[in-house]
């Protein structure tokens, strides 16, 4: 058995799982339209290739992955492209971004697609094979699966875990899909084991899906691989990917970290395996996910449905009561209302949750914090969200990174136990996106500041210039002179002539070259003025820093390096401006 | 739509829960109290809580807070019983009152109310009143004092008068007192033989009353209202200086025992420096905060001026709070080998 760790805080909200984990997948009928976001994934936005009036396949691309940290998206059925349009995006924002809605013709006829030949393809092909279905993580984030599968240079991958935890209340389409298709997940564990080659394989399932973690078993003994599927304790969150690699192999990965493959573990969804593997063996892009159906609703169940299903007619399905007044996207503890219930449903919509009254009371009022330290106590990052809550109140941004509000998962563990009903993850929220925004404005008045010392060295390079060829037409204009003179000396006795021409010459070029020394003496000047006008300007706080903060700015400026920032573009530029 | 954000599940918590099982938790004591020491303490209980619900009621309204809303948060009851808890029995009931309407204008209100006092109102309510009344807050009743409830009410009310019988010393006062004698044929045994003060392990009486706050407290840290840091540094630091002491001269020392279950012990282990809002809040923090407690607890009760030294030893350590939490900040998720 394996020897699992715990991590600090955590809390056991009523798990609510039961109602809708009990009943089969049904797959949804097909809904009036569809309205597919370009954007289901971190990274960049995939480029429309349909436009209005397009009649599209079952799994045609309709939008190209924008580079690397990108994936594809594709039509989820066969019809017609209505508009590539702007529509509200189910995030919390509630901002447009670009869609193609599609009218289904009810065929439902699939575009030609083929298994991928694993055998013969290389890493590199498999990536993009991931990339061009679509496949990206669906626990949440959404990151595209091909760029975690890559492992860190200079580190061994020693752990790859699959995630089915699924540790949010309510949630259970991950339960179901382990029940149902634990085949498909170990075949696609398998996938990402080949390109990973880690020591091992675990399988992370919260011990209060019994079922889910027999079927997995099952699977795993009947495909003959040596993967270990561990139950690991019921207790929120351990369903983050940090946690569960806390629990699993006793690593923390910081909250600093961007890439727990510099740890050597890597993380995936149960659902990410499943759909890598239909990518990969059956040539089907990401059309489709299991959405669990709960909350205020007659029968909660779990469906199989189409991406860009817009989430009110999804909802129906499950008979929502009548004082159902909202909709939620994704568990109770991180979930968030969506700004309109027309929003569809997106590759990463694991749970949506009829929201009423009776089941979410509003809040009591919100009462000063009595520094009673239960959020510290609860805090899975072990951080102190009541002094963070202090100074983002008092809007002292500064003490609140002091104090490691980027170390924040926003799991909602401290907002839970609060006494006094402080809403904690929402300070931090405003504080972070206030620190992101301050960070944008120092940034752009960085640029601006670079901009203006390259127009200002331009302008004295300029005048130099300017200076340098008068005193050229001035020196030309002597020479003229000195040797219209010599000629007028010379015409009276011609026979001197060839004489005073050898005595001109070298003088006329011995000129020219004090004029070359005289102009780059000048750059030089003017490059050194600049120089000494930067160095001025930086920052003189770097007096008194402890050893870490200089080996940090020290990694900085080797970023700043290897980037190509280091220098304002006027330096390196200079010489060929000659 | 509706917005609101997450979490949208929410444990059944509020500060008035917390401040209910705070004195529910007190009841144990209060019984003792009551039972073996005297009746008058329910009166003064009453009181104190009077007073301070009183004083909250005008400091909300004088700084616009809505009234229902932080009246019923209890905290303000729990400042006032520990306040009733921690004065003589028969004080009286003029000093119970101000000295709670102190706590909660000026501790409390003057500094923002819930949450954003830096000392605990109810020690300063007691350091208050035992430097501007300090004879009287050193009368405490023998113990066997019979007298019936109704004499007691009329010595609390200032109807009858305060008989000599009253101003008895407390146990640590009775022994420091003869150890200030200088009687060099003093013996603390002979001290502790006296029944009149002393009972089984530590002051007649007085001791049930610890032994009901140890039962309190217990079940407060069962509860997870206090975390067990604080209860555990202050009792040991102050019995490993005790004991140190009385191992040292077992006839000039009372042993720990007698300290754990004399004066203001177990109240302030338990119910005062475990106050979240004037202590410390990390954990290594809260341990200073207790034994630093503990310590100077014990050396004001043993050799300063006062009959006890929690009230002083408390107030002490809330002001040196700020820092021991800035310097004891844990290290977090990810970098505990960085620190």
């Amino acid at each position: 058995m394996l020897n699992l760790f715990k991590f600090w805080g955590g809390v056991k909200p009523p798990s609510h799982k039961t109602e809708s984990n009990n009943k089969p997948i049904s797959v949804a009928p097909m809904p009036s339209h569809l309205v597919v976001p370009l954007h289901q994934s971190i990274g960049g936005t995939p480029k429309p290739v349909v436009k209005a009036g397009d009649k599209v396949l079952k799994g045609q691309l309709i939008g190209e992955a924008d580079g690397w940290i990108s994936a594809a998206v594709h039509a989820p059925t066969s019809g017609t492209v209505r508009e590539v349009a702007m529509h509200v995006r189910p995030h919390p924002s509630g901002l447009d971004s670009l869609c193609v809605v599609i009218d289904p013709d009810g065929r439902d006829a699939w575009i030609e697609h083929a298994p991928f030949d694993l055998a013969s393809a290389a890493p590199a092909d498999v990536f993009a094979h991931l990339q061009r279905s679509g496949v990206v993580g669906l626990g949440g984030a959404g990151f595209p699966a091909h760029g975690k599968l890559t492992p860190a240079p200079n580190v061994a991958m020693d752990e790859l875990i699959i995630n089915g935890a699924e540790c949010e209340p309510y949630i259970t389409c991950d339960d179901l899909l382990m029940r149902e298709r634990a085949a498909e997940i170990v075949r696609g564990t398998a996938l990402f084991r080949d390109l990973l080659q880690p020591k091992k394989v675990l399988i992370g399932i919260e011990d209060n899906k019994p079922e889910a973690v027999a079927a997995m078993q099952a699977a795993v003994t009947a495909l003959g691989e040596n993967f270990t599927v561990v139950a690991v304790p019921t207790r929120y969150p351990a369903g983050g990917a940090k946690q569960l690699i806390r629990v699993l192999t006793g690593k923390e990965v910081p909250g600093s970290m961007r890439s727990t493959a510099e740890m050597g573990v890597q993380v995936f969804n149960v659902a990410t395996a499943y759909t890598a593997w239909r990518a990969v063996a059956h040539g089907e892009p990401v059309i489709s996910r299991i959405v669990t159906l709960t909350g205020n609703v007659a029968e909660p169940h779990n469906v199989e449905v189409l991406i860009g299903t817009p989430m009110d007619e999804l909802l129906k399905l499950a008979r929502p009561h009548p004082d159902t007044d909202g909709i939620l996207m994704g568990g109770p503890m991180m979930g968030f209302l969506v700004p309109n219930r027309q929003v569809p449903v997106v590759k990463t919509t694991n749970c949506l949750i009829a929201h009423s009254e009776r089941l979410f009371p509003p809040k009591a009022p919100e009462m000063p914090c009595i520094r009673c330290g239960s959020c510290a106590q609860v805090c899975p990052h072990e951080l102190q969200p009541f002094e963070m809550y202090w100074y983002a109140r008092a809007k002292n941004f500064g003490k609140t990174q002091e104090y490691n509000i980027f170390d924040c998962i926003e799991c909602g563990c401290c907002s839970y136990v609060c006494p006094s009903r402080i809403p904690l993850v929402q300070y931090f929220r405003f504080a972070k996106s206030e620190i992101w925004a301050r960070e944008r404005e120092k940034k752009a008045a960085d640029e601006a500041k670079a901009r203006f010392e390259f127009k200002q060295f331009r302008e004295e390079r300029e005048k130099a210039e300017k200076a340098e060829k008068l005193a050229r037409a001035a020196a030309a204009q002597a020479a003229k002179k000195a040797a219209e003179a010599a000629a007028a000396a010379a015409e009276p006795a011609a026979g001197e002539a060839p004489a005073a021409d050898a005595r001109t010459a070298p003088a006329a070029a011995s000129a020219a070259d004090s004029e070359k020394a005289a102009k780059m003496a000048t750059i030089q000047a003017a490059m050194e003025r600049a120089k000494a006008q930067r160095e001025a300007a930086q920052p003189r706080n770097t007096g008194e820093l402890t050893p870490e903060q200089q080996r940090d700015l020290a990694e900085i400026e080797a970023r700043r390096q290897a980037a190509g920032i280091s220098e304002p573009p006027a330096a390196t530029q200079e010489p060929k401006a000659e | 739509m509706i917005f609101a954000p997450s979490p949208f599940l929410l444990k059944d918590a509020s500060v008035s829960q917390v401040m209910t099982q705070v004195c529910v938790a007190l009841i144990p004591g209060i019984i003792a109290y009551a039972w073996l020491v005297g009746p008058a303490i329910l009166v003064q209980l009453v009181i104190a809580t009077f007073a301070a619900l009183l004083a909250e009621a005008f400091m909300l309204k004088l700084r616009g807070k809505p009234l229902a809303l932080f009246l019923s948060d209890g905290s303000a009851i729990v400042t006032a019983w520990l306040i009733a808890l921690t004065f003589p029995p028969l004080a009286p009931w003029w000093m119970v009152f101000t000295g709670t309407v102190f706590a909660i204008v000026f501790a409390k209100h003057i500094y923002g109310g819930l949450g954003q006092n830096p000392f605990n109102p109810a020690m300063v309510a007691f350091a208050v009143c035992i430097v501007s009344f300090p004879a009287m807050m050193s009368q405490w009743p023998a113990v066997g004092l019979e007298l019936r409830l109704l004499d007691q009410i009329d010595i609390i009310f200032g109807l009858a008068p305060r008989v000599d019988a009253l101003s008895s010393a407390t146990p640590l006062d009775a022994m420091k007192t003869a150890l200030r004698m200088g009687d060099s044929n003093f013996d603390i045994a002979q001290l502790l033989a006296n029944q009149d003060i002393y009972g089984n392990f530590a002051g007649r009486g007085w001791e049930w009353v610890a032994t009901g706050y140890l039962i309190g407290g217990l079940w407060l840290w069962h509860r997870r209202i206090i975390s067990w840091q604080v209860p555990v540094a202050f009792i040991g630091s102050l019995t490993l200086l005790s004991g140190a002491l009385w191992l040292y001269n077992p006839a000039a020392f009372a042993n720990p025992v007698f300290h754990l279950f004399s004066g203001g012990t177990l109240l302030g282990a338990f119910f005062i420096a475990t106050d979240p809002v004037s202590g410390c809040t990390t954990p290594r923090g809260k341990l200073i905060f207790g034994a630093g407690a503990g310590l100077l607890a014990y050396v004001i009760r043993v050799f300063g001026g006062y009959p006890d030294g929690v009230a002083f030893a408390v107030l002490l350590m809330n002001l040196s709070a700020p820092v021991i939490d800035l310097l004891t900040q844990p290290a977090i998720f990810g970098m505990k080998d960085k620190k």
